[in-house]
């Protein structure tokens, strides 16, 4: 077998609004996808039928070579989940936490126990194992959940949003694990809404936007199709726009967007410091003068500015691209009043 | 494994992950059976001098129906419970794994006869210090004390799929509320009746009078009310349990097929 997730055709609607609009993707045994897309793209959905948590209305899925649809079961012996859409239990301690997931996965009393402390261990969680998990910090509870989701030692591993809420020393942490991860040959599902951390751990990504897939390659693709850093400008005149608008088409990769308003200037560039450089000489030659210039790696609305137009703000609060209820940048779940 | 022997294995282990639960959070558990006890204590003291039960005092009576509206608010807490998983996302852990897609809901309604019990245990201690006695024998004492239980029980499994169908804590108490109230009023629970017109017609007929006119031949406490002649009351105990059967028949295969669509949306 080597392909450990299939879809195809994975429409999913929401009364009128469509989550996934026909959805294809394909990740090979071993390696790691990046689900890239904002608030209300249909990560989240595509991450819960691949789960067998939603079911599709229309579509083939294919995980670990069973069909979704008819062997949920199966399925389920065989993945890990971790993310937004499932949670450890803040009142159970660590050790207890896991410890329950390796009883529900059928491990068994004393292989749950072994696997619990082992993961414990391995997550750097082992002095925390036996308080609850209300006292744990944001990142260690991403930790503990991460370990439930490797408690059966799964084939495949579904990863939603793993770093949102973090802080940046426990997202470079859990960058780390998730790498450790992926050298150890698991085949990873990650989604994410940032452009560094798809960049970092994915070995393809694939943009997805209203529930559409609208590119895919590998990192290192994508950011030759949009630019690798961006140049962005601010300008003293709104008059000298379009004549700076000329200069930097001669310097970027694709097309340069045009913030009017703000007299703003955005492009891809591959050059790095030696193009910013060259752009400021011109301009200089040009006699037009600049408020602010910096470059800058590609965020997640520069992918969208470049592949769609529109930036991905936009989407998340267009009428029609309605926001997953799930979906949410901040962890939630942490306010809940406990009864 | 069969998938019975599933159900109840993996049930086990959510069973004791809510008992957990419940000894790490003790506040939860004190300030949800207070109630019952300041029930019994403002019925008892406030009611108790105004309502004449012929050859048995108030307060001896109160507790059968006491006990019934005990057990009934205390399946909101399996309602409240699952409503809680569903918002903090422990139900999508669950439902991601390999388990039964039954245990959930066993290890729920089986951990909260734990609650129902320890409610019931404090009620008991309470009543005796207001008078209240078991006037039977031990085999019709505990046999009383099983009816509830057994009723609890089944009323937990309607308040399961409350819980899954609404997911928010405030909504299934207050919801649960609304409908309890009457349900437990419109009954023998707190006076020997009759009710005005239609009200007496429901009462007779409603289980929980049944289960409370049950509790209270088990206990000793009927005094010498006239022994009813409707069939429901006449037979308390057999038109009790056939309500646990058409409760669990309905309920449990209703709750199950919610949890599995419940995240759903």
């Amino acid at each position: 077998m080597t392909h450990m997730i299939r879809t195809s055709g994975l429409v999913k609607r929401y009364g009128n609004v469509l989550a996934l609009d026909g959805l294809d993707l394909v990740v090979p045994k071993g390696a790691v996808l990046g689900l890239l897309g904002p608030n209300g793209a249909g990560k989240t959905t595509a991450v819960r039928i691949l789960t067998t948590l939603l079911e599709p209305d229309e579509g083939a899925v294919e995980v670990a070579g069973l069909n979704v649809r008819s062997e949920p079961d199966k399925v389920r012996e065989r993945i890990g989940l971790s993310g937004q859409t499932a949670a450890v239990d803040e009142h159970l301690t660590g050790f207890e936490n896991l410890d329950m997931v390796g009883r529900l996965y059928h491990l068994g009393r004393k292989r749950s126990r072994e696997r619990a402390r082992e993961l414990l261990g391995r997550f750097d969680l082992a002095e925390a194992g036996d308080r609850s998990a209300k006292t744990y910090s944001g990142g260690m509870r991403r930790r503990l959940d991460l370990a439930a989701a490797l408690v059966a030692e799964p084939e495949v591993l579904f990863l939603d949003e793993p770093t949102t809420g973090l802080d940046p020393r426990s997202r470079i942490q859990m960058w780390e694990t998730i790498q450790d991860l992926a050298r150890g040959g698991s085949t990873v599902l990650l989604t994410t809404q940032y452009m560094e951390e798809a960049d970092r751990l994915a070995d393809d990504i694939v943009v997805i936007d209203r529930g559409r897939k609208i590119a895919e390659g590998t990192p290192d693709e994508l950011k030759t199709q949009i630019g690798g850093e961006r140049i962005e400008s601010v300008l003293a005149t709104a008059a000298d726009l379009h004549p700076a608008q000329a200069i930097l088409a001669g310097l970027c990769v694709g097309e340069v967007q045009l913030d009017e308003q703000a007299r703003r200037l955005t492009a891809g560039v591959t050059g790095g410091a030696e193009v910013l450089k060259r752009f400021l000489q011109r301009l200089a030659d040009a006699n037009i003068a600049v408020v602010d210039v910096g470059l800058h790696r590609p965020t997640l609305d520069d992918v969208f500015l470049s592949l769609t137009g529109h930036s991905a703000e936009e989407v998340a609060e267009s009428p029609d691209g309605r926001s997953e209820p799930e979906a949410e940048p901040t962890d939630t779940r942490e306010k809940e009043a406990v009864r | 494994m069969s998938s019975v022997a599933l159900a109840l294995s993996d049930g086990a282990v959510v069973a004791k992950r809510n008992l957990i639960k419940i000894k790490r959070v003790p506040e939860v558990l004190i300030w949800t059976t207070m109630s019952p006890i300041m029930f019994v204590l403002l019925f008892a003291y406030v009611f108790g001098s105004n309502i004449p039960v012929p050859g048995v005092s108030y307060r001896e009576f109160l507790m059968g129906g006491i006990f019934v509206q005990t057990v009934i608010f205390g399946s909101t807490f399996t309602g409240a419970g699952l409503a809680e998983d569903m918002t903090k996302g422990i139900i999508d852990r669950f439902r991601s794994l390999p388990m039964a897609r039954s245990a959930v809901l066993v290890g729920r309604t089986a951990s909260d006869i734990f609650y129902n019990a320890t409610s019931i245990t404090l009620m008991s201690l309470t009543g005796l210090v207001v008078g209240w006695r078991i006037r039977t024998g031990l085999i019709e004492g505990i046999g009383g004390f099983l009816l509830l239980l057994l009723f609890a029980y089944a009323f937990s499994w309607v308040m399961a799929y409350v819980g899954l169908k609404v997911s928010s804590v405030e909504v299934v108490n207050n919801a649960s509320f609304m409908f309890i109230m009457p349900l437990t009023f419109i009954s023998n629970a707190f006076v020997p009746g009759p009710l005005p017109g239609p009200l007496q017609t429901f009462a007779e007929w409603n289980p929980v009078s049944a289960v409370a006119q049950a509790a209270r031949e088990a206990f000793g406490n009927t005094g010498t009310v006239p022994e009813p002649t409707v069939w429901s009351l006449d037979n308390p105990v057999a038109y009790t349990l056939i309500w646990i059967g058409i409760i669990l028949a309905i309920f449990i295969p209703l709750s199950v097929r919610q949890y599995n669509k419940a995240a759903n949306r």
